[in-house]
């Protein structure tokens, strides 16, 4: 017998779950401002968060899926991403696309049941991915078409853990490595889809090895951790737009909620263990260090989350006040332009009365 | 200029395209070196290289998801699926994104894909090779439906569907792809999308079709022809959307229809242009629309796929039939 191949799975830590720097800082992050911009945004997302989930239980919002918990998993890729590489979502990003252009709003405006909402955005971005797990092929492709062009770009896709199991997932991967594409798969796996835990999607060890596979890196990077989220995701950018190597990242993170408002965790999530998560949760962990080394005060902190109230109840305000769509709207963009045979239902669009549903 | 088979004028037009515009990708399985199964990519690998002619590991939905990411690029990417049978793990991709990228960015993203089929039985293929699902995709808002029937209609139509901003689905008759051949003269130009071909004109009775059964068609209203009935054939070519108002017009001027298609009976596109012929014709009417379609089965292996396609037969005696109307 003869061994043919072997693999290892990188784990990646800096900041652990005590605040203490395991590794050297990244150089990138040395000057306290940029980590402190970074706390910002961390702290900016969960007030929002936390809004637009009040916002759904007074019903002046949609179905909303909460990134709770995962806020360093998601404000570490955006910071991560330069503006000339393109960003393809899954549906729970919202940290990352706060920081590629989309305003707020318009996230309120998508989980509120308006198309418009995935309007404003980075030119190049795609919108979110309802269909889980199908994304990664739209990564693959805009990487190719990055690839024909010679650029010097990447291309980021996020999906969750349970999306790994989708045939997508794997294609994509697969052709990012006989195609040698610029592209970084990143696996947010906060331990649910929905509510199957992770022990029940794959018997894999780790999702990260599912990269070997392909012929792609795969390592696991602690997504409480927000320097280790932004170090690895960054490197893994650089690598996709100076060698056109692949990767995949499967960042580990806890979902400190319901899969989505419309969910009760409580049917299947064991007792305590979102208690016990919570001692690993990643804004804590940040702030404590920037404390710590003399970056961050009481005051600031203070001053930071009385902005970031004043900043949500104006992106709300914008959001309740959107006018709305005309009814017709919905043939607007259908096709470039609208054939014929459709004009008549959209005239009778235009003159329908609202029907009262639920 | 050499006569040509449908096939060839397939690949003349990509050809054509490519030479035209550098952001026209063809990608697809053995769409490179072995030139497709049937041959409708054959030399363009030579001609612009790998990076324009993919051959793509063996995933049907990666290749309907890919061109939705280059197509987002601004590129103009043509993706070929061996046979339609296999176009179903695509079916996700080109349902819930290209069909409804445009729509669901307002208009910032767009998909302008051409996914490419062959389709229809009448090759003594193995079982999958042989469907014509074309309903599917008719159904879907956001998608064009195009489907050539002659050499000259592959090249104009092919041209114009790679043209388009938004996605075309383009269902080749594989039944036809050597059956004929024309001259095509290779000048760019394209055939307008959205519209009927009125192949034969006549005044007793409208056939409308498309794909591989305008071949039955044709023949019918010939032999028709020499028992004293005049038949009007229409190649409705782009399935979807319908230009319904051509069809109209010409039941107007004969007052009869038989709608003629080779694809399962049950939600066939026909059911939609008899519907709407009823909605919008009805007085135009002189006898009750009479379908000629495929049966409703699973389309049987090639031994018995002689007694699945319909026969010139059964349009004559559609049509006459319609006409003994009282």
């Amino acid at each position: 017998m003869n061994v043919i191949a072997t693999f290892e799975i990188a784990y990646y830590q800096y900041l652990n779950e005590a605040s203490l720097l395991v590794e050297t800082l990244p150089s990138d992050l040395k000057n306290p401002h940029e980590l402190q911009k970074i706390y910002r945004l961390m702290v900016l997302l969960r007030t929002f968060d936390s809004k637009a989930i009040a916002l759904q239980r007074t019903g002046k919002l949609g179905t909303y899926p909460s990134t709770r918990g995962q806020e360093a998993t998601f404000v570490g890729i955006g910071a991560a991403l330069q503006k000339s590489d393109v960003f393809v979502p899954y549906y729970r990003d919202v940290g990352v696309l706060m920081q590629r252009g989309v305003k707020l709003s318009d996230i309120l405006l998508y989980w509120g049941g308006d198309e418009r909402g995935n309007y404003s955005s980075m030119a190049e971005d795609f919108p979110y991915s309802v269909p889980v797990g199908s994304q990664p092929l739209h990564a693959v492709g805009i990487a190719t078409a990055i690839k024909i062009r010679k650029q010097k770009r990447a291309v980021l896709t996020v999906c969750g853990e349970g999306a790994s199991s989708q045939g997508d997932f794997y294609e994509a991967m697969n052709v990012a490595g006989v195609w040698k594409l610029p592209v970084v798969f990143v696996v947010s796996n906060n331990q649910w889809a929905i509510s199957v835990p992770r022990s029940a999607q794959s018997a894999s060890q780790t999702i990260a090895q599912k990269a070997i596979a392909a012929g792609l890196q795969g390592e696991q990077v602690d997504g409480n951790d927000v320097i280790a989220v932004y170090e690895r995701v960054s490197q893994a950018l650089k690598r996709a737009r100076e060698t056109n190597e692949a990767t995949l990242l499967e960042i580990i993170t806890y979902r400190q909620s319901d899969h989505t408002t419309a969910d009760d965790a409580s049917r299947y999530e064991p007792q305590g263990v979102r208690e016990e998560e919570w001692k690993k949760e990643p804004i804590e962990r940040l702030k404590k260090y920037l404390m710590n080394t003399n970056a961050w005060t009481e005051e600031q902190e203070h001053a930071l989350h009385k902005e970031c109230a004043s900043d949500v109840e104006k992106i709300v305000h914008e959001y309740i006040n959107a006018v709305p769509q005309a009814p017709e709207s919905m043939f607007d963009h259908l096709y470039e332009t609208l054939p014929d045979i459709y004009a008549e239902q959209r005239e009778h669009v235009s003159h329908k009365e609202a029907v009262a549903h639920g | 200029m050499a006569d040509i088979t449908l096939v060839e004028a397939v690949t003349q037009a990509l050809a054509y395209e490519m030479r035209h515009d550098p952001d026209v990708i063809v990608l697809g399985e053995d769409v490179g070196k072995d030139g497709g199964v049937f041959r409708a990519t054959v030399g363009l690998l030579d001609e612009f290289g790998p990076e324009r002619v993919r051959d793509t590991p063996l995933a049907e939905s990666m290749i309907a998801g890919l061109a939705v990411g280059m197509a987002a690029q601004g590129l103009k990417p043509v993706a070929e699926f061996q046979f339609m049978g296999f176009m179903y793990p695509g079916y996700d991709q080109i349902i819930n994104h290209a069909s409804r990228m445009r729509n669901r960015t307002r208009g910032r993203i767009t998909c302008p894909v051409v996914f490419r089929a062959p389709y229809g039985c009448g090759i003594h293929a193995p079982e999958h090779h042989s469907e014509s699902t074309e309903a599917i995709f008719a159904h879907i808002p956001g998608l064009r439906v195009v489907i050539p029937s002659s050499p000259a209609r592959a090249y104009g139509l092919l041209l114009a569907s790679i043209r388009d901003p938004d996605p075309v689905i383009f269902l080749e008759p594989s039944r036809l792809y050597r059956w004929s051949k024309q001259a095509v003269p290779d000048d760019g130009k394209a055939l307008p999308l959205d519209k009927c071909f009125t192949l034969r004109v006549g005044t007793d009775i409208t056939l409308v079709t498309w794909g591989a059964m305008v071949k039955e068609t044709m023949a019918a209203a010939e032999t028709l022809a020499k028992e004293g009935v005049s038949a009007e054939v229409i190649d409705v070519a782009t399935i979807k959307p319908l230009d319904i108002e051509t069809i109209l017009a010409s039941v107007e001027k004969t007052g009869r229809c038989v709608i003629i298609h080779e694809a399962a009976r049950t939600c066939g596109v026909g059911a939609d242009i008899s519907a709407l012929i009823a909605e919008r014709g009805l007085m135009y009417l002189q006898a009750p629309v009479q379908r000629v379609t495929g049966y409703d089965t699973i389309v049987p292996y090639a031994r018995l796929e002689k007694f699945y396609l319909p026969s010139e037969k059964q349009i004559i005696d559609a049509v006459n039939k319609v006409m003994e109307f009282a």
